[in-house]
């Protein structure tokens, strides 16, 4: 019984001490909280792929009242704006070089006398495909606005589709983007400061006074990863509180479970950033691998482009990247409201990957070749 | 003088720096001095002494705050282009490019320099001769040893013929052999071409070399002159005390440098103690604490000079670094008898196809000082760090305090205490921080942790507070000692403790050292100083892996014939002789 108060007490000297190295440096304190609160603000306002503003030119040769018509719809939107009317189909080049404007509409002379005649009336779309996602999406807007003004005037198509997405219904990017982040951005925080953790101590050569105490690795192991672990935590419980708050984006699944999913992930990344600073002789090592390692866990997690567009060796190795199952489990639950259930096998590659990498950096604490 | 034969001088120089704790300080406190050329001048001091500090803005690579400086008749703060076209500077870590062989290294350095094609041959020849390099020339630089590395960075130097040549603590971290071969190099270099040469160093017998000699401490020039002149100082104020048979000679060290109103200072040294007492110290007290042992009188040394003129500015300031530890308390160690506390049986550790130790067997009694020396790459480090648990030996048997280091390793390391070479505690946390969280590690708490706290902090005078980070490198050392002993180890492992403290510090140390051996703590250490080695009770030197000697200091000296006058010269013959003795079986076979 004295033995496990003496061998928990221990572990406590450790874990206090690992806090107390955190706190103390002011640098250390800022970039705790800081950059996660940063992220998750710009994620929110920065980093969506909705189309909200189209600048737009026009070349309209007819000058009639249906073009007009047709560019008042346009207008109408608030999505586009036009920033310049165009005389001759020698000025399009210009603008959509520039940047100037997105697309550029180019009506034809004999528009107006097409479309009393009843006949078919082409439009002509010039769009700047540098940026293929948003050429697509104006151009979907500008299908939609002439379908609809066709249904005014009478024209209407066979078949109209009715769309209702689910958990999602305006199909708002940000929606899909920020609960990912309750995973990814407390990742590549508690990712490095478990990677830093030992490969600081390792320079400043306090890894040997450590080594030559009685801590046997798994001590070290759990002193070094509870920190981590809090921190984690805590930084994903900011990131959340902005969603949900902030930018109100309305929670379907139960708070225990993601906390559970979110814990289970954070231990997985722990125990990667254990082991790459167990193998690091120095924090620049350290720095360095976690990098090299960051951009193909985030490229193959799902984060931005979905799993099953990937080849299928791709696929493959995405199971063991524990961000897959981490962002995966936590939209889930946050925007479906999943059940313990539904995103039970999201479980078995985190609890795999950290039983794997946690044993893995407590044996190279003692055994990395020198 | 007339400028023709001045090579530097300096007027009030001063530069200050921002200090740890975010406070300025003064590296070069109001220097003047004036260095002749075509001689060879030591700038001598501890570390911290400015030394450093002086040599960069010499070579204009610092701008001083105040004070003019001159070099080679040039305002080096005026223009530094001028000078550095016309010398030569080699820094304390000269930046050779480890993955290009030495040749590569030259005709980079040849390169860089502007030296002619036509000038160079010649030049690399003599280089490599001199340097003994010529064999390696195919070698890449980061596989060379550490004393052919610095040999290289001097060759790399010299690869034009620079008016005045700066050496910024060449001999630092180099065994005593690399050691003796960069001074006849440079020696050679004054000799030959008259070359003006400064050079920083801690050592005093290097010093004893040179022609012009500047002491310097804490920024400040302490003295200057020919070294007969410094050495001076100390005449008639030398004495070689014999103790009693059977005692050991720290023990009548330790009385006497307890006594700072009657001794500047004293150390072991053959067996005996050389000590100088003070000009004004009462005979009748000194008979008194002599209490009748034999007291010779000795030639006085540069060294001597140099520990009094420490401990005079040392009282000016009303400094306590020199002050020892107090007492330790006797530890209550866990009486074994005549057991030894550590054994050692054909010990053997291989990294690859290299074998770092070979076939090492020794014990170690409790109580005893056991000091572990050797050149850089001896292996010493390698056992030392077996020894403490931190690298598992590849064969071999390893017991400390009683334990198998195979199989208990938790338990055996929870006694014995650990002090590393470089300062390895958490710079940001204060000191009862660090405390309590490593005497929480080997497993106290409550009111046991407390009081051990408490009494470290009181054995090695240390404030809690304090951030550990920022204390001047003796308190660090002492800290490093108190985490060390807080929980009360048999065996006390220290890997050079004294590297990088200056010599009232170290003395300090050795005081601890003494008093905790007495009290029946195991002391084991390596140390790169040889003359601290009479400290111990016994020591070991290895050379490639081997024992070359095991035994007192002084069997080891008459082990070493008639050079082992001293323990460096001691030191130096038996590692000669081991390579040797290699060199023959070698071609035997």
């Amino acid at each position: 019984m004295t033995r496990l108060i003496v061998y928990i007490s221990q572990v406590l000297s450790l874990i206090r001490k690992e806090m107390l190295t955190l706190v103390k440096d002011p640098a250390n304190r800022t970039l705790l909280f800081v950059p996660a609160i940063m992220q998750a603000l710009l994620y929110g306002y920065g980093a969506t792929l909705d189309l909200t503003h189209a600048p737009y030119a026009v070349l309209d040769q007819s000058r009639g009242a249906a073009s007009t018509e047709l560019l008042a719809r346009l207008d109408g939107t608030g999505v586009f704006q036009r920033t310049a009317t165009l005389t001759s189909s020698s000025q399009i080049a210009a603008r959509i070089d520039s940047g100037e404007a997105l697309l550029v509409i180019s009506i034809p002379s004999d528009f107006e006398t097409r479309l009393a005649a009843g006949q078919e009336a082409p439009l002509q779309l010039i769009l700047d495909g540098r940026n293929s996602t948003t050429a697509s999406l104006a151009s979907a807007y500008v299908g939609a606005i002439v379908t609809s003004w066709n249904s005014t005037r009478g024209i209407s198509a066979q078949i109209t589709i009715e769309r209702r997405a689910w958990f999602n219904p305006n199909l708002e990017s940000r929606w899909n983007m920020m609960p990912a982040l309750i995973a990814t951005l407390s990742m590549i925080q508690t990712l490095m400061l478990a990677a830093l953790s030992v490969a600081r101590e390792r320079e400043q050569g306090t890894f040997d006074q450590l080594l030559v105490t009685p801590l046997t690795p798994l001590q070290i192991l759990i002193g070094k990863a509870v920190p981590s672990m809090l921190v984690g935590m805590l930084q994903s419980t900011l990131i959340f509180l902005i969603i949900r708050f902030w930018f109100q984006i309305p929670m379907n699944g139960s708070v225990w479970l993601l906390y559970l999913g979110v814990g289970m992930f954070t231990l997985a990344s722990i125990g990667i950033g254990l082991s790459i600073s167990a193998v690091s002789l120095t924090m620049q090592q350290a720095m360095l691998y976690t990098f090299i390692l960051l951009m193909p866990l985030m490229l193959l997690s799902g984060l931005l482009t979905p799993v099953r567009n990937m080849p299928e060796v791709l696929q493959v190795v995405t199971y063991i990247n524990p961000v897959r199952f981490g962002i995966d489990l936590v939209r889930r639950v946050y925007l479906e409201g999943a059940t313990f259930a539904d995103i039970a096998f999201n479980f078995v590659p985190l609890l795999a990957v950290g039983a794997v990498t946690l044993p893995l950096a407590a044996w190279l604490f003692r055994n990395r070749l020198s | 003088m007339s400028d023709a034969e001045v090579t530097a001088v300096a007027r009030d120089l001063r530069k200050s720096f921002k200090g740890p704790d975010g406070t300025a300080f003064f590296a070069v406190d109001g220097i003047s001095l004036a260095v002749r050329a075509g001689e060879l001048t030591a700038l001598v001091g501890p570390d911290g002494a400015g030394k450093t500090t002086l040599m960069r803005m010499i070579a204009g690579l610092l701008k001083p705050d105040a004070g003019s400086l001159s070099v080679l008749g040039i305002d080096v703060a005026a223009d530094p282009q001028l000078v550095q076209d016309r010398i030569s500077y080699m820094p304390q870590r000269f930046g050779l490019y480890e993955d290009l062989s030495v040749q590569e290294n030259l005709d980079l350095y040849a390169d860089l320099h502007g030296v002619p094609q036509e000038e160079r041959k010649e030049r690399f020849s003599r280089m490599l001769e001199m340097t003994d390099l010529a064999r390696f020339t195919k070698r890449p630089a980061g596989k060379l040893s550490g004393g052919m590395k610095q040999k290289l960075g001097l060759a790399c130097t010299l690869v034009r013929s620079p008016d005045l040549l700066l050496l910024d603590e060449p001999s630092v971290g180099v065994d005593p052999l690399s050691r003796r071969d960069l001074w006849k190099i440079v020696q050679q270099l004054v000799d030959e071409e008259k070359l003006s040469v400064i050079i920083s160093t801690s050592y005093m017998d290097e010093a004893e070399r040179c022609a012009q000699v500047f002491v310097m401490n804490k920024g400040r020039l302490l003295a200057s002159g020919q070294p007969d002149s410094l050495r001076s100082r100390a005449r008639d104020l030398t004495f070689t005390a014999t103790p009693p048979q059977g005692t050991p000679a720290r023990e009548l060290q330790a009385r006497l440098i307890d006594r700072p109103d009657l001794i500047v200072d004293a150390v072991p040294k053959g067996g005996n103690v050389s000590f100088i007492r003070r000009e004004d110290a009462d005979d009748a007290r000194l008979r008194e604490l002599l209490n009748g042992v034999p007291v010779e009188p000795r030639t006085e040394e540069l060294e001597d000079a140099f520990m009094m003129m420490l401990r005079q500015q040392e009282e000016q300031e009303g400094g306590t670094a020199a002050k020892p530890a107090r007492d330790a308390v006797a530890v209550e160690t866990g009486s074994n008898g005549d057991k030894p506390v550590i054994v050692v049986r054909d010990l053997v550790r291989k990294f690859g196809d290299f074998t770092a130790v070979a076939s090492t067997s020794f014990d170690v009694a409790q109580g005893e000082i056991f000091g572990l020396l050797g050149p850089n790459g001896a292996g010493k480090t390698t056992t030392f760090r077996m020894l403490c648990g931190l690298l598992p030996a590849t064969s071999g048997h390893l017991e400390v305090a009683g334990l198998n280091l195979r199989k208990a390793r938790a338990e055996a390391r929870g006694r014995i205490g650990y002090v590393s070479q470089k300062f390895a505690l958490y710079g940001n946390l204060s000191v009862r921080e660090n405390l309590e969280f490593f005497g929480g590690a080997y497993g106290l708490r409550g009111n046991a942790l407390r009081s051990r706290v408490a009494a470290v902090l009181e054995q090695f005078d240390l404030a809690p507070s304090a951030q550990s980070g920022i204390l001047p490198a003796g308190y660090k050392q002492r800290l490093a000692m108190a985490t060390g002993l807080l929980h009360e180890p048999d065996i006390l492992f220290l890997d050079e403790p004294t590297s990088g403290i200056d010599p009232l510090a170290r003395r300090a140390f050795w005081r601890t050292i003494t008093s905790l051996a007495q009290g029946g703590v195991t002391i084991v250490i390596t140390t790169h100083f040889m003359e601290e080695a009479e400290y111990c009770d016994r020591i070991a030197i290895q050379d490639a892996g081997e024992m070359l000697a095991l035994g007192a200091p002084i069997d080891v000296r008459k082990q070493a014939g008639d050079v082992g006058r001293d323990m460096n010269s001691a030191f130096i013959a038996i590692v000669e002789q081991g390579r040797a003795e290699r060199d023959r079986q070698k071609a035997a076979a």
